[in-house]
Formats: C-alpha cells, structure tokens, sequence
C-alpha cells in the first residue's frame, strides 16, 4: 500500500514544469484532465489528445514509440485512465522501449464524471505496479524536490520509465484543444512524416 | 497466391509474405491456435516487432499510435477478442485510423465448447456495430487475397477492416 503522504502539488504547474522545455518530445495524453492540462500549457503539433478510448493512452505511446524510436515519447494521463489499462504496463514492460515515458497526473479521482474516488484514493500503487510489471525505473512524487528529479528521468533516463505524480483534486479551469480526430492525426503526423 | 497449393501448404505462409509485401512492422496479439502459425511466423521475423498482449483493445491502441509514428501494424485476435475491443475501435473510427484485424473464429463452424458460442455469434454483429468492414473468409486458399483486399481498403481508404476467418478452416474447437 502507498505511504500516506500529504499531497500538495498542482497539476497545472506540474505539467507546466515538465512541459516547459518539451524539445522534440512527442507526446500522447490520456482522456480527461491530462487532455485540459497540456492544452494549458499551450498547444502544440506534436500532441496527441486522445478525447476517448479510455485504458488506451500507454499502448498509444507505445505504438508510436516502437515507429519512432529515435523520438522520446511521453505518455500523461490520469490514475482512473491508468487503471483502466493496467495490464498495458505488463506489455510495455515485455517490450522493453528505451524512449518511451509514462507519467501519471494521480489525483486519486475520477475527475471528468464527478471526483469519485479511484483506487488510488484507496491504497492502491501504480509505481509499485510498473515495478511488478518489470519497469526498471519508476518513482512516485509528492512534492517539487521530487518533480525535480523526476523531470530528467522522463527525458532521458532508458525506458522505459514511469512516474506517479500524487496532485490535489482542486478544480481547474477548462482549457480545450483541437478535438477533431482527423484534424489531430493528420496535423501530427504531417508535423513527424512530412505527409499525412 | 490462391491456386495449385502443396499438400503442406498453409495460408499463413503467403499472408506472412504479404505483411512483407505491405511493409507491415508492428504485429499484435493475444495468443490464438487459429492464428498460431501466422503468430510463429511472424515472431521468427526480425523485420516484424510483435507485441503480445494482456487483452486485444490494447492492440487497437497500439495500431493507432504506429499509425501516428509512420508504421502499419496488424492486430490478430480469436473472436472472443472482438468483444475486449468495441469502445477503443471508436478511437479509429473518430480519427479514421486505418486498422487491419485477422480474426479467428470460435463458436461457428462445428464448435464442440458451448461457451466460445455467445461472443463467436456476436462477433460480426458486433464488429459491424463498431462499423468496423467485415471481409468473411471460409476458404483457406481465400485467406491470403482477402487480407490483400483488406488491407488496401484499411491502409489506402482509411478505415478499420476485420478479415474474419472461419472456424472451418482452422478446424478449432472440432473435439470437446
């Protein structure tokens, strides 16, 4: 069971911090908050939101990053959206990318129907569960000296990696990007490949 | 490919040329017998990545994000499979991903195990309801020019095309 810790970090500056020097990450977000999050960092060519397939943001970047392996791919998305595909960090695991990172907005709720409490809310460890499916690096953070060292993991350290950000359930302000799914294909692919 | 097979001739052989031919890299699964000689193929391929999964709405995950990053991937899966699958397809249908699945069938053809018959009877319904293109193949030689087919209508026209392959031809689930 995860330590009781006191959570405290805002997830808006959060992905404010790791978002703020991207160089040429490509980058998948879960449906949901993680979505609104990016979006207020400011969009960008080389995001793809994902708007539903709920459970789906991990094997995403993982197909994008075994096309792309010379391209650090970043997977953000929510504990409810993680949980929902748990078993994908058994595959990601087995596959072993170098250039893939997955990082975890865990609020302990499932924010976009209500703020129910997931499963986090009660005990339960996605780090521990990236290290019961084979991750080699994986961490949870709680506070800023923590993101610190997280940060360069995601970017640099061999993958593939997993970080669990604990962030307060505090409401944010909506911030909607693109959210039509050809637009957003065709844009990122354009952006990668030179065609659509 | 279609005609004048061997006696030891099987359709994985010519649709694992064809993955060759259409430059597939990324092949998903979760492990069927109907499927296992392409399966086996395909692992023995160092120029195919393939991935086994925990359940099959993962791999229509995957082939959307290999579609982003450049690459064709193929998704294989028994029938029972289909069913883990229905709310990712609306991630390819949203986005008009193309996606290319080979499924195997369960519960039709002969089936000896009453509970592969529920999902194996909801298979093509449920893959239309998905609107997901269903191409039904009953014959073996069939298999290898039907994947053909479907592949150019999912790569070239955008969109998610199951070739379904009939019990008959695997002979699965023959023995209760």
């Amino acid at each position: 069971m995860a330590s009781r810790r006191k959570i405290t970090l805002d997830r808006r500056k959060v992905v404010e911090k790791i978002l703020k020097d991207r160089g040429d990450i490509l980058l998948v977000t879960g449906l949901g908050a993680p979505t609104w999050d990016a979006a207020a960092v400011g969009d960008h060519p080389n995001n793809f939101y994902l708007w539903g397939g709920m459970g789906g943001a991990v094997l995403t970047g993982l197909g994008l990053a075994l096309a792309q392996p010379k391209r650090r791919v970043l997977v953000i998305t929510g504990d409810g959206e993680m949980l929902m595909g748990v078993g994908g960090l058994a595959t990601v695991a087995v596959q072993k990318p170098s250039n893939l990172a997955i990082c975890i907005m865990d609020n302990q709720r499932y924010g976009e129907t209500g703020m129910q409490e997931t499963h986090t809310e009660h005990g339960v460890d996605l780090a521990a569960m990236a290290a019961g499916a084979g991750f080699q690096k994986y961490s949870t953070v709680y506070n800023n000296r923590e993101l610190a060292e997280a940060i360069p993991v995601l970017y640099s350290e061999q993958g593939p990696v997993f970080v669990d950000v604990k962030v307060t359930d505090a409401p944010q302000p909506m911030t909607l990007p693109p959210r039509d799914g050809p637009m957003l294909k065709h844009r990122f692919r354009e952006n990668l490949l030179g065609h659509v | 490919m279609g005609n004048k097979k061997s006696k030891n001739w099987h359709w994985s052989q010519d649709v694992h040329a064809l993955f060759k031919k259409l430059g597939i890299e990324q092949v998903a699964y979760v492990p069927d017998g109907g499927l296992a000689k392409l399966i086996n193929r395909c692992q023995a391929d160092a120029s195919i990545r393939s991935v086994v999964l925990t359940t099959e709405e993962e791999g229509v995950a995957q082939m959307a994000g290999a579609w982003l990053g450049g690459q064709k991937g193929v998704l294989l899966t028994q029938s029972g499979g289909v069913g883990n699958c229905i709310n990712m397809l609306s991630m390819m249908q949203e986005c008009r991903i193309p996606l290319l699945a080979l499924v195997s069938m369960r519960g039709e053809w002969g089936e000896c195990f009453p509970w592969q018959v529920p999902m194996g009877q909801s298979t093509i319904p449920a893959l239309e309801a998905a609107k997901v293109i269903v191409h039904h193949v009953d014959q073996a030689e069939k298999v290898p020019e039907t994947v053909h087919a479907a592949a150019r209508l999912a790569f070239d026209s955008y969109r998610a095309v199951a070739v379904v392959i009939s019990q008959r031809i695997s002979g699965s689930g023959s023995r209760g």
